[in-house]
C-alpha cells in the first residue's frame, strides 16, 4: 500500500518508483495467479470453503479457471487415483509456462491413508508432475491452504525471470542425468 | 408378509431351486437360491401380486474363498416387507443371470460387482468395468488379489 499511496501523492514521491524490472514483474505475477479448478476428494470440500466468502481466496488475486490454458497454477486437492493421474498429467502439460503446482492434503502428498493397501492410488502426485508447495493435513484447514498460497506467492516473488531459461536448461540437464541413472537402475532390476 | 412366508411361497413355486432359509438375528433373514433359475425367481418376486418386490435396494458381492456370492436386498414399497437373496457360484465359473431387465437399478450394481469381484452377469447389455480403468487387470475385491507393481508406467506400491 505504501507504494500506491506514493504514486497517488504527486508532492511526496514524485510519481516515481525505483526497482528492478524483475522485481516489478514478479510483483505482478505473484499477485494475480489464476488456478485450474478441480477437486478430487474430500480436500475439495475444504477447498470450496477457501473459495467461499468466509476465507475469500480471491483476495490473493486468484481466479478459478476451467481451462488449463488460462491457468497459472494447479491445486491438486485430494486422492490421486491411477485413473485420474493420467488426466492430471495431461492437464498439467496443457498449462502454459510458467506453471506451478500446490499439492493439497496427505493423499496428494504421499498417498495418505491409502499408502499401503490402495491398489488404485498414486502414492503422491509428485510421481507424475513437479510439485512446488505441499500442504499437509487430512484434509488441511482452509488457513493451511492459504498459508500454502502465501508460500507460493513468496516463491514467485523471488524467482529469477531473465536467467530462467539458462537455469532451466541446467536443471533439465541434471534431471536427465538423474532420470537416465534411474532408468539404468530399473533395467538392472528387470 | 414375514420372511418365512415368503420362503414358503417361493419353495412351493420353485421347489428344488430354493436351497436354504436362514433367520438368525442380527442379520436379515436370507434365502439361498440356485443360479440357474434365478431370473425366473426374481421375475416372480416382482410380478406376484402378494409379493410385489418393486425395489432392489442393494446388490453386493462377497468372496467366500472357494465360492463367490451375490447378495440381493429386496423391498416392497407396496407391502413394506423385505427379503435377502443369496446366490453362490463357483470361483472358476462365476456366472449369474442378469436381473437388469427386471430392476433398472441392477444395471450399474452388476457392473460394479463384475468390476470388483469378477462375477459375470449373463444377459447384461453392457457388462464393462465401471470404477476401474477399462484396461485394468484382475478383480480388486477378491481376497487373492495382488496389487500390481505398476500401471501405465506409474509405480503403484509406496
Amino acid at each position: 500500500m505504501g507504494i500506491l499511496n506514493r504514486l497517488n501523492d504527486p508532492y511526496e514521491g514524485g510519481g516515481i518508483i525505483l526497482g528492478t524490472l524483475e522485481d516489478i514483474l514478479n510483483w505482478g505475477r505473484a499477485k494475480s495467479d489464476w488456478y485450474l479448478q478441480f477437486g478430487l476428494a474430500c480436500c475439495a470440500i475444504e477447498f470450496m470453503a477457501v473459495n467461499a466468502p468466509h476465507f475469500d481466496f480471491m483476495r490473493f488475486g486468484t481466479i478459478p479457471r476451467t481451462s488449463p490454458r488460462q491457468a497459472d497454477f494447479m491445486i491438486v486437492s485430494g486422492t490421486v487415483t491411477l485413473k485420474m493421474a493420467e488426466r492430471i498429467k495431461r492437464l498439467y502439460e496443457q498449462m502454459s509456462e510458467p506453471k506451478y503446482v500446490i499439492s493439497m492434503g496427505s493423499c496428494a502428498n504421499c498417498g495418505g491413508p491409502y499408502w499401503e493397501y490402495g491398489y488404485h492410488v498414486l502414492k503422491g502426485v509428485d510421481r507424475i508432475i513437479p510439485v512446488d508447495v505441499y500442504v499437509p493435513g487430512c484434509p488441511p484447514r482452509p488457513e493451511a491452504l492459504e498459508e500454502g498460497m502465501i508460500k507460493l506467492q513468496s516463491m514467485i516473488r523471488k524467482e529469477a525471470i531473465f536467467n530462467k531459461r539458462k537455469r532451466l536448461a541446467e536443471e533439465d540437464k541434471l534431471n536427465t542425468l538423474e532420470y537416465s541413472q534411474n532408468s539404468i537402475e530399473i533395467k538392472e532390476r528387470v | 408378509m414375514t420372511a418365512n412366508e415368503i420362503y414358503e411361497k417361493l419353495k412351493s413355486q420353485f421347489g428344488e431351486s430354493i436351497l436354504e432359509f436362514t433367520d438368525e438375528a442380527p442379520s436379515d433373514p436370507f434365502i439361498v437360491v440356485q443360479s440357474n433359475k434365478f431370473f425366473d425367481i426374481c421375475l416372480f418376486l416382482r410380478d406376484d401380486e402378494t409379493l410385489a418386490f418393486d425395489y432392489l435396494v442393494n446388490l453386493s458381492s462377497v468372496d467366500y474363498g472357494e465360492k463367490l456370492a451375490a447378495v440381493y436386498h429386496f423391498y416392497s414399497l407396496t407391502f413394506k416387507h423385505r427379503i435377502v437373496l443369496k446366490v453362490f457360484v463357483p470361483r472358476d465359473n462365476p456366472k449369474i443371470p442378469s436381473v437388469e431387465t427386471i430392476w433398472r437399478t441392477a444395471d450399474w450394481h452388476e457392473r460394479e460387482a463384475y468390476d470388483m469381484m469378477g462375477i459375470i452377469f449373463e444377459g447384461h447389455h453392457n457388462l464393462i468395468r465401471i470404477l476401474n480403468p477399462y484396461d485394468w487387470e484382475g478383480y480388486p475385491l477378491r481376497k487373492d488379489y495382488q496389487t500390481p507393481e505398476e500401471y501405465h508406467g506409474m509405480k503403484v506400491p509406496y
